[in-house]
Parts: structure tokens; C-alpha cells; sequence
């Protein structure tokens, strides 16, 4: 142990000496940021009395950082405001650099932090947030039209500017590595809706019914809104974060100093990669979903998987199937869409990262169940 | 001061070994730093300048051999004890570390908060203070670390080392990313601050010019070993690496 340190056994402390007309305040012990507070409390608590001078005394001070100098120094500043004529403070010798460093190059008052939760500051914060919102909206605008042009050039007049391998690299990251969990989240999707309407069929009699229900409702809306949420979730997450994180390693302005289209090489492969998946994941989700309810009707109604079938053909139009996937598409578009749109956002910071894709995630799941509401009016309106 | 006697060696380090995998970093060394000295840590890219602070201030996992600060051990430490030394220390990391949601003012005030029972006007008073102390304006506290040049988040880095008054003040290349002035500047300011606060100063750099300005001893970092001595004596040592350092043509323009 340090013997500076060992001497902190003895406490900051000070007594005042009162003598006509002059006060004195006598420093002792060692006065540093440990015993910063209290010292603060009682010096605030000095009753100057009617002395005209008014001295400080340190030079009995076994040790003081600026911690104490200030102190010292506050207790000045505030005694000749009160108009007592003082003198130097006086300290030991290996301490007057300190206490010139504290006395003389800090003249500034102090920090006055503003509080960030008045009403005036709420009010601000919401307007911000508006024009934020709204400019947010028409930049996602101005990019859909920008990226709708591009995605039908690339189809309609190929001039090779589509990079095939990603591409297929993005195929393979968002489709065939989704396979396991959208598979699982299907099947249990499909065994809890076939539970759910065999209790609430049963009561009518109406057992069979729960194929219809599972079959309808699974193929035309569930399976497509559930495959499109963990997407949205998984890869528009990922979408963003890896833009993101390209744009804080200043790695897309390189590419655009090359001279490189960043629309088409990282747009592009994102954009047609996950609307080739998204509509295969659909239909695997279908799958995967009507064998769970067909595996819970087995087992809770008794109905075979050959009957399941038969009542499943009846029920269910190729129409139905087809409103499901039609959807598909339109949604992976929207995900890739908000997904690269706010990569692309990505101020020159990490934690702007983390900021926009929990913003990529909500506003495309938001997306998402906006458009399939839209979808399910335009079918009513058109009687599908 | 420096070849000060066994007393005063605040920190202590016997025997260290620290690597990557099969590849070893730091092959047994030793390095005493002394009160109130400035110690410059030198060395080629990737010969573990950083990773000999972060082994001292315990960020870094070592392999073997002990370290001692203020004549603890730090490997045999307990939570209570380990927050007594970090209390006697101040860090300054390459890029500042300052916590981007909070503004300079409440960064310099997080140690005060954690290990004093200040009062919120004291807390500020004392903010303000090491602000006009690491040479920053008054109206960059109630700034945010984004809004701070390169140059500024250092001062304010070392503004928020300087918070509880260390007697060690541990730096990471504080000059590295600055212009020249900056970089003069900020040589001059922990000169200044060492000598009114008799800080002890431990710092990696790159910087020749800080070597010459700042450190009483250098300390480089030469397979895997450690080489220590004042600037002069080692531009006489005859090791390759340190003859190119101190001698080629950079070090002979810092000279």
C-alpha cells in the first residue's frame, strides 16, 4: 500500500477561528473526492458572522487533490461576493501547482445540466418525431419507385447487371436456412388451430368442419402472414444490419468510388432473392401446416389422413390456395424493400446499427399486416 | 521520479505471459512503473502494446505471471478490493469509450456518481472544473459525444479518467487520429496535469513526438520482451527494431 493511500486514516476535516473582524478557516486531513460531499454540506453551512476578513488556511493539510483544491477555491469565490476582503490560499508547497491549475484556469461557472423530461421538451420531441416520420415516408416512397424500375430492368431488359451467385446466395440464406424453423412454427400453428376450432366445432357437432377451418384459414391467410413475420423477423433484420454495418465501414462509398451501382449489387440480389423464397416458403409453410392439423385431427377427432384429405379436397378451391400465395411475393418485396432501405439509412456509428434494424423489424412486420388487411378487402370487394 | 526506489513502484509486473492460440504475444516480462513517472509503452503493430495495458487494468485474461498494483495482486482480489484500486485509477481508451447516450458533462460525472455521494450541484462544479482542466470549453458539456470532434472526445476521455483525481492514469495512443496542434496540445496537457496532480502515466503510443515530449521512460515491446530505458539509452541499445525506431528517419526528425 501506498503511504499516500495509508494516510487516509486521517479524515478531511476543518474548524473555523473566529476573531474580531476576521474569520479563519483551518484545513486538516487529507481532503479528497472520498470526503468531497461531506465537506461540501458543511462548508455551504459556515456562518460568515460580521468579520470584514476572512482567510483560508491549508497549509496543514496532509493531502488534497482538486477535488479539495475546488472546495477551497468555491469557498473564496463565495466569501468575496459576500464582500470579505481574503487573502491567498495558503497550501502546502508541493500543492501549489494543483491549486494554481484549479484557481486560475478554472474560471468558467458551472455546468447547469437542463432536465429532459419538462413539457416543453416533450412537445419538441413530438414534432420531431412527426417531420421525421413524414420524411421517413417519402424517402421510403422515392426508394420503391427507385428500386421498382430497377427490378424490372433487370427482368425485362437483362443487361447483366443481375450478380447471379448472390442471388442464389441470398436464395439460400433466406429460404432453404429458414426451412427448419418456419417448418416447425407451421406445424405447431397448424396443430393449435385444428385444437381450437375441434373444441368449438364439437359442440355443434360439426367435427369435419375443423378441416375446413384449418384448410381455409391456414392456406389463406396464416401460413402466408406467419412466413412473412419470422422473415421479416430473420432476414429483413439481417438485410439491415449488414448494409448497415457496410456503411459504418465506409465499404459503400467504396463501392461507390469504384463506381460500383449499389442498388444492383446489394439491392437487387436482396430484393429478387427473397421474392423467389418468400412464396417456396409459403408454400412449405402450407405444407407443414395442414399436417398438423391433419395430425391433430387424427388424434383429437378421429379423423384419418385419407378422410382429412377428401374433406380437405371439397373444402379448399385452388382460388384459396392461390389468394395465400399471390400475397407471398408482394410481402417479400416489402421486406427486402424496408430491410435494405434502412441499412442504407445507417449513420456512420455502430450504435445506429442496432437503432434501424429493430426500426427495419417493426416497420415491415407493421407493412406487412397492413397490405394482407389490404389484400383481404380487395378479395371481398372482388367476391374471392 | 523515475529510478525511484522499490517503495514507490505502483505497479508491478513479474513473469507475464500472454498469446493468442499457438502464437505468443508477451514471453515472460517484466516491468516495474514508478510513482509519479511517465512511462511510454512502444512496439511494433502487433507485439501487444494494448494488450499489456488491458492485462494491468484487468480486461485481458493472462496466461501466467502476476501483476501488482499499488501492492496488490491483482489476481487475488476480491469485488470490494478491486473497486478500491479502480477507484485509484483513470482510463483512457483509443477512441475516448465516452457513453454515446448521455451528455460530456454526465460522463464525467458517472464516476462521481458511482463512488461518491456528491450532490448534483457539487457534481457539477466539479465537472466544469476538470472540463477548463483537460482544455475543453464550458459549452461542450451538455454536448453529446457525437456531436465532439475526434480531438474534443479524447479531452473529454481524459476529463472522465480524471474524474476521482487517480494517482494512475493509464492512456491508449492519446495522441493517435490527431493533427499535429491536437496532438501538441494534448502532449503539453498531460505534462501539465501530471505535474499539478502528480499523476503516474502509463501510456501506449506510437507517437514520437509524445515520447520526446512527454515520457521519462520508454518501454518497448521487441520479441516478445520487453526493453525499458530512457530515450537515450536507447537509442545506444544495438537492437535492430529500436535502432530503426529511434534512429530512422522519423525518430531522428522527433529528435
Amino acid at each position: 500500500m501506498s503511504t499516500a493511500h495509508d494516510a487516509s486514516a486521517a479524515r478531511a476535516s476543518f474548524r473555523m477561528e473566529r476573531k474580531p473582524r476576521l474569520l479563519r478557516l483551518v484545513a486538516e486531513g487529507v481532503w479528497t473526492t472520498r470526503d468531497a460531499a461531506s465537506l461540501d454540506a458543511q462548508l455551504q453551512h459556515i456562518d460568515l458572522g460580521d468579520a470584514t476578513e476572512a482567510e483560508i488556511d491549508g497549509s496543514g493539510l496532509e493531502r488534497i487533490d482538486s477535488a479539495g483544491a475546488w472546495l477551497l477555491v468555491r469557498t473564496k469565490r463565495d466569501w468575496e461576493e459576500r464582500g470579505k476582503r481574503i487573502g491567498p490560499i495558503k497550501i502546502p508547497a508541493m500543492y501549489e501547482t494543483l491549486m494554481h491549475a484549479v484557481e486560475h484556469e478554472h474560471t468558467a461557472p458551472p455546468v447547469v445540466i437542463h432536465n429532459r423530461h419538462t413539457l416543453e421538451a416533450f412537445v419538441g420531441r413530438v414534432g420531431r418525431a412527426t417531420i421525421h416520420g413524414l420524411q421517413q415516408g417519402v424517402g421510403i416512397l422515392g426508394y420503391i419507385g427507385r428500386v421498382t424500375v430497377e427490378v424490372s430492368e433487370a427482368i425485362y431488359h437483362p443487361r447483366g447487371n443481375l450478380r447471379v451467385a448472390a442471388l442464389i446466395h441470398q436464395v439460400e440464406e433466406t429460404g432453404i436456412n429458414a426451412l427448419p424453423i418456419v417448418g416447425l412454427l407451421s406445424f405447431l400453428i397448424g396443430v393449435v388451430l385444428a385444437y381450437q376450432g375441434a373444441d368449438q366445432l364439437k359442440r355443434f357437432g360439426a367435427e369435419l368442419l375443423t378441416v375446413d377451418l384449418v384448410g381455409v384459414g391456414l392456406l389463406r391467410e396464416i401460413a402466408g402472414l406467419i412466413t412473412a413475420i419470422i422473415v421479416a423477423g430473420r432476414s429483413g433484420s439481417a438485410f439491415t444490419a449488414q448494409i448497415g454495418t457496410m456503411r459504418v465501414n465506409e465499404e459503400i462509398d467504396a463501392m461507390q468510388t469504384i463506381g460500383i451501382n449499389t442498388v444492383d449489387a446489394l439491392v437487387l440480389p436482396r430484393v429478387i432473392g427473397l421474392a423467389i423464397a418468400l412464396p417456396l416458403l409459403t408454400f412449405y409453410s402450407d405444407m407443414m401446416g395442414l399436417l398438423g392439423g391433419a395430425v391433430m385431427c387424427y388424434f383429437d377427432l378421429g379423423i384419418t389422413i385419407p378422410q382429412f384429405m377428401r374433406e380437405l379436397q371439397t373444402s379448399v378451391s385452388v382460388n384459396t390456395f392461390m389468394v395465400g400465395m399471390i400475397k407471398a411475393p408482394v410481402f417479400a418485396f416489402i421486406i427486402a424493400l424496408v430491410g435494405c432501405f434502412e441499412g442504407l439509412q445507417v449513420e456512420r456509428n455502430a450504435a445506429s446499427v442496432g437503432k434501424l434494424t429493430t426500426r427495419s423489424v417493426v416497420e415491415s412486420i407493421f407493412l406487412v399486416i397492413v397490405l394482407d388487411a389490404g389484400f383481404s378487402i380487395m378479395f371481398s370487394i372482388l367476391g374471392i | 521520479m523515475p529510478g525511484g526506489n522499490e517503495n514507490d513502484v505502483v505497479i508491478r509486473v513479474r513473469g507475464l505471459v500472454n498469446g493468442f492460440g499457438e502464437q505468443l504475444l508477451h514471453d515472460h516480462i517484466d516491468l516495474d512503473v514508478y510513482r509519479g513517472e511517465v512511462l511510454g509503452v512502444v512496439g511494433g503493430s502487433g507485439t501487444g502494446k494494448s494488450v499489456l495495458l488491458r492485462s494491468i487494468i484487468g480486461l485481458n485474461e493472462i496466461r501466467s505471471g502476476t501483476i501488482e498494483v499499488f501492492g496488490h495482486n491483482t489476481d487475488h482480489l476480491n469485488e470490494a478490493q478491486w473497486r478500491e484500486i479502480e477507484m485509484r485509477w483513470g482510463v483512457l481508451f483509443q477512441e475516448g469509450a465516452l457513453f454515446s447516450s448521455q451528455t460530456i458533462a454526465e460522463n464525467i460525472q458517472v464516476p462521481l456518481r458511482e463512488y461518491t455521494g456528491m450532490s448534483q450541484p457539487l457534481m457539477n462544479e466539479i465537472a466544469s472544473m476538470k472540463l477548463s482542466m483537460v482544455g475543453l470549453p464550458e459549452n461542450a458539456a451538455p454536448k453529446h459525444p457525437s456531436e465532439l470532434s475526434g480531438g474534443m472526445k479524447k479531452r473529454a476521455g481524459l476529463a472522465r479518467a480524471l474524474a476521482l483525481d487517480p494517482e494512475i492514469v493509464f492512456l491508449d495512443e492519446p495522441t493517435a487520429g490527431l493533427d499535429p496542434i491536437s496532438a501538441n496540445m494534448f502532449d503539453e496537457l498531460v505534462k501539465d496535469l501530471q505535474e499539478s496532480l502528480n499523476l503516474t502515466v502509463f501510456m501506449v503510443t506510437h507517437d514520437l513526438d509524445t515520447l520526446r515530449a512527454t515520457t521519462d521512460r520508454i518501454a518497448v515491446l521487441v520479441d516478445r520482451k520487453i526493453v525499458v530505458g530512457t530515450i537515450d539509452e536507447l537509442r545506444r541499445n544495438p537492437h535492430p527494431w529500436i535502432q530503426e525506431y529511434f534512429s530512422g528517419p522519423r525518430g531522428r526528425a522527433a529528435a
